[in-house]
């Protein structure tokens, strides 16, 4: 997809609405290239002063050269990608701070696919220990067939040596335990949605986290929904693709994409709204699938993704909702994800049970927690992704709350990995005072 | 309507801040809604009311120079007293961080450039840079930080007569960063008082950088830096600094990302948090809803979803060109979310002057509002009743040229929120 192609964006405001034509200086694109609002970088460097990877690491170049300038050096002919787009950790924390809207994570994820399709060997070590974090979904479907016995092989120290030393999977990670019971093993044993509605509908995105390992924010969520009235639908989906992005493997992820749009447009003609627990999955859905595939009904599906508590926000008055409720007093020390934050997401929890009895949250600042999802699981990245979190860390330890809370299912895993608090998500808190 | 509040504000700079919080003194429920990161990483962090009146100056004192201006110029309409609400919750915002507030007169503070800068309000971290103190000064500049020349502000304060000796010295920073290493990597390193190899042994950051710049301090009395001294930690960093090189230390601002600018968003951050101001950042105002001339909603753009913010009333402070609150294109200037009235020639090559440095039209391009700030339509009538903007994207005025955009901001952004609350 080139920008030639791209009809007129009548949604930006950065872009002049009018009947100027310009010159086709490009021939018309048949691929994905690097090019589409390269022109629009002016060089500020803002990018750069918002990436954490640059920020602790001064080997990395930073978002600026990863994407406008690799553009620029990828017009001269036989130049490769340059491999540091692979430290890039993908939290898109560069597209927020750009102010002239360079898009700047789609060019990333081009690049990044580039470079893994063409250069990078198939065989090896990184590629192969790439593409199995990548499939998490995969190894978790198997993984959770038997969860004890998961958890138990993934917690022994002779798993923990094979995955670092034959895989390049870090051992100073505990890997998450896999739930008795899947979020869909219990949505099926309840016998499905509990309210039926012709005007209130939702289909629900759970995701790979909700559904093998923490299945109590997907039922929190349900319960919320219910609770509500909306009708819930929890139909079959592959990953979002996050992880996929992430590491160049825009194959695995456009086969995702084409099963998930195909199942969530049918049912956007229906009258559902597509909602999700996790803000690396409404992104990709929302954000990442129309920039990078063309699909059918991708438009359609991501004009109707919404993050879950975002949709009560529009749709509901959940303020007044929350305004007599109370819950068993409790502090937390809440981390807003990158992706939440580039969605404009960051601050709702705060501002929502800030007002509840009981309730005590503290934002613990903006810094990236640094797992950036399968990058801190990595052998050469962990220490990267310890780096960035440090700070995260610190401002947790400051707040007054030793409960964390967040959004997305790997910063919370670097959140407990760091400070050793238990990790919650806000549909968790908000289905305890709802009750 | 679940997202509703009394005031809107759209954009969140030093304008949309101080028109929050000015609305939210009134008793309102306040949202700001803002798009991308404000233009303060750009800004110097100083805050000038007026050093350029109509090209001339710099003037001393800005409060006597605000007669010659002329009548549609924003100050014209808010007046001195709304100039001077607009500093005084500035000083409440920012409290010991800023400095300024004991006098009318301008200060006199160096910059990047070797210029010397007439403002009202200077971050306490640049107080000893003074231009108007007598003490001698040593610039201090690192080689791999290329924006900061220190000689040539030495030699540049120098040339504008500064009544003090000044040297510039350039040295290297005690740890090796790659040649186009981010200020950001420096202002972490000192922050965290970060541990290196210098000389020999093993020491923090900030005793490294004093011992960096010890040798060629020959008896001057103050030391100017670029202002990366720290983020979080920043007047730690300037003490142990100061304690340990046995002279006055000071921040001279730099160009993006500024810390001094990010410092005084997150001063006013805190101040909406405080002050109970609710924020959605992160997507953009793209459109509104309107019954007659009343203002229902706005609309803000989530990639493909529009998300109605309903208010009762609503403040504009999108910025100007840069902050892209002013846009245009070959043939018109507009206002991109309500479509506002922008008064400008309908030949572009009107639109500025031949002369790089001369009056240029564009500068002053913006929305027309009244003295309560309501934005009004080609007839000078109220397009909305419910509808004001402060700040650059209000035109009448060139705050660059002026050295009065921050002034403005203030002044304009008071009147603005206030009366929006009052309005309730």
């Amino acid at each position: 997809m080139s920008d030639a192609e791209t009809p007129a964006d009548t949604t930006n405001p950065n872009v002049a609405q009018d009947d100027f034509e310009p010159v086709q200086v490009f021939p018309e694109a048949e691929e994905m290239d690097l090019r589409p609002g390269a022109d629009n970088c002016y060089k500020c460097t803002t990018c750069d002063s918002a990436c954490p990877v640059a920020e602790v690491d001064d080997e990395f170049p930073g978002p600026k050269f990863q994407g406008p300038e690799q553009w620029r050096l990828k017009r001269k002919e036989d130049e490769d990608i340059d491999a540091s787009v692979m430290d890039c950790s993908n939290c898109m924390r560069c597209d927020n701070a750009c102010p002239s809207s360079v898009p700047l994570s789609q060019m990333h994820n081009t690049a990044r696919g580039e470079f893994v399709d063409e250069q990078m060997e198939k065989l090896s070590r990184e590629y192969i220990r790439n593409r199995l974090l990548a499939n998490y979904r995969t190894m978790a479907e198997l993984g959770s067939k038997a969860p004890r016995l998961t958890n138990f092989v993934m917690g022994l120290g002779a798993t923990k040596l094979f995955n670092e030393k034959v895989l390049g999977v870090t051992s100073e990670r505990e890997f998450p335990e896999f739930a008795e019971q899947t979020f869909r093993g219990w949505w099926n044993e309840r016998g499905g949605p509990q309210v039926r509605s012709e005007d209130k509908r939702v289909a629900y995105f759970h995701g790979c986290y909700s559904n093998y390992n923490t299945p109590e924010v997907g039922k929190a969520m349900v319960r919320v929904f219910e609770e509500f009235e909306y009708e819930v639908v929890v139909p079959k989906q592959r990953c979002s693709g996050t992880p996929m992005f992430a590491n160049g493997m825009l194959d695995d992820a456009k086969r995702a994409a084409g099963i998930n749009v195909d199942t969530f447009s049918g049912l956007i003609a229906d009258g559902y709204d597509v909602i999700a627990s996790c803000t690396s999955c409404s992104m990709s859905l929302k954000q990442e699938y129309p920039e990078l595939f063309d699909l059918e009904g991708i438009e359609d599906v991501s004009a109707h993704t919404y993050e879950a508590m975002e949709y009560l926000r529009i749709h509901e008055d959940l303020q007044g909702a929350l305004a007599d409720s109370e819950v068993a007093g409790q502090t937390y020390a809440y981390h807003a994800p990158c992706h939440a934050r580039n969605q404009g997401l960051d601050r709702q929890a705060v501002e929502l049970f800030r007002d509840v009895d009981g309730v005590e949250i503290e934002d613990v600042g903006p810094s990236c927690s640094g797992i950036s999802g399968t990058y801190g699981w990595k052998s050469e990245k962990y220490e990267t992704s310890m780096k960035i979190g440090e700070e995260m860390f610190e401002h947790m330890h400051h707040a007054s709350g030793n409960v964390g809370m967040t959004e997305c299912p790997t910063c919370s895993m670097q959140m407990e990995h760091g400070t050793g608090y238990e990790i919650r998500h806000p549909l968790q808190v908000l289905e305890e005072a709802l009750a | 309507m679940p997202i509703r509040e009394n005031v809107i504000v759209v954009g969140g700079g030093l304008t949309g801040s101080i028109a929050a919080l000015s609305a939210a003194e009134t008793g309102a429920s306040v949202r700001l809604v803002s798009y991308k990161k404000s233009t303060l990483r750009f800004a110097s962090g100083l805050v000038d009311v007026l050093g350029y009146p109509n090209g001339d100056g710099p003037v001393s004192d800005p409060f006597a120079a605000l007669s010659s201006l002329p009548d549609d110029h924003p100050y014209s309409l808010v007046g001195e007293g709304a100039i001077r609400d607009g500093l005084s919750l500035f000083d409440e915002v920012t409290g010991d961080g800023y400095r300024g507030s004991h006098t009318d007169a301008n200060a006199l503070v160096p910059t990047y450039g070797g210029t010397v800068k007439p403002t009202a309000r200077y971050p306490t971290a640049s107080a000893a840079g003074l231009a108007s103190d007598a003490r001698s000064m040593l610039v201090v500049g690192f080689r791999s930080l290329t924006d900061f020349d220190a000689r040539l502000v030495s030699d540049h304060l120098e040339a504008a007569g500064v009544p003090f000796d000044v040297r510039g010295a350039e040295l290297s920073f005690p740890k090796e960063y790659r040649a186009d290493a981010k200020v950001t990597r420096f202002a972490k390193a000192l922050d965290t008082d970060e541990e290196i190899r210098f000389a020999g042994r093993s020491v923090g950051m900030r005793e490294a950088v004093a011992e960096t710049v010890k040798p060629r301090l020959k008896g001057a009395e103050r030391v100017g830096f670029p202002s990366f001294l720290g983020d979080e930690h920043a007047s730690e960093v300037r003490t142990d600094l100061e304690s340990q090189l046995g002279a006055e230390v000071f921040e001279i601002p730099m160009g993006p990302p500024s810390f001094p600018g990010l410092r005084l968003e997150d001063a006013l951050f805190a101040a909406l948090d405080d002050a109970g101001v609710r924020i959605s950042s992160g997507n953009p105002v793209v459109d509104y809803e309107a019954d007659g001339d009343r203002l229902q909603a706005v609309y803000v753009d989530r990639k493909r979803t529009r998300v109605p913010y309903h208010a009762d009333e609503f403040v504009l402070a999108t910025g100007g060109l840069v902050g892209k609150g002013i846009d245009s294109d070959r043939s018109r200037v507009r206002e991109p979310i309500f479509g506002s009235y922008v008064p400008h020639p309908s030949d572009r090559y009107d639109w500025f002057d031949t002369d790089a440095f001369g009056d240029h039209p564009f500068a002053k391009f913006g929305v027309v509002v009244d003295d309560e700030m309501r934005v009004v339509g080609v007839e000078n009538s109220p397009r909305f009743s419910n509808l004001r903007a402060a700040g650059a994207v209000v035109g009448g005025a060139d705050g660059a040229a002026e050295k009065s955009s921050s002034g403005i901001s203030l002044a304009t952004g008071v009147v603005a929120g206030r009366g929006a609350g009052a309005s309730i």
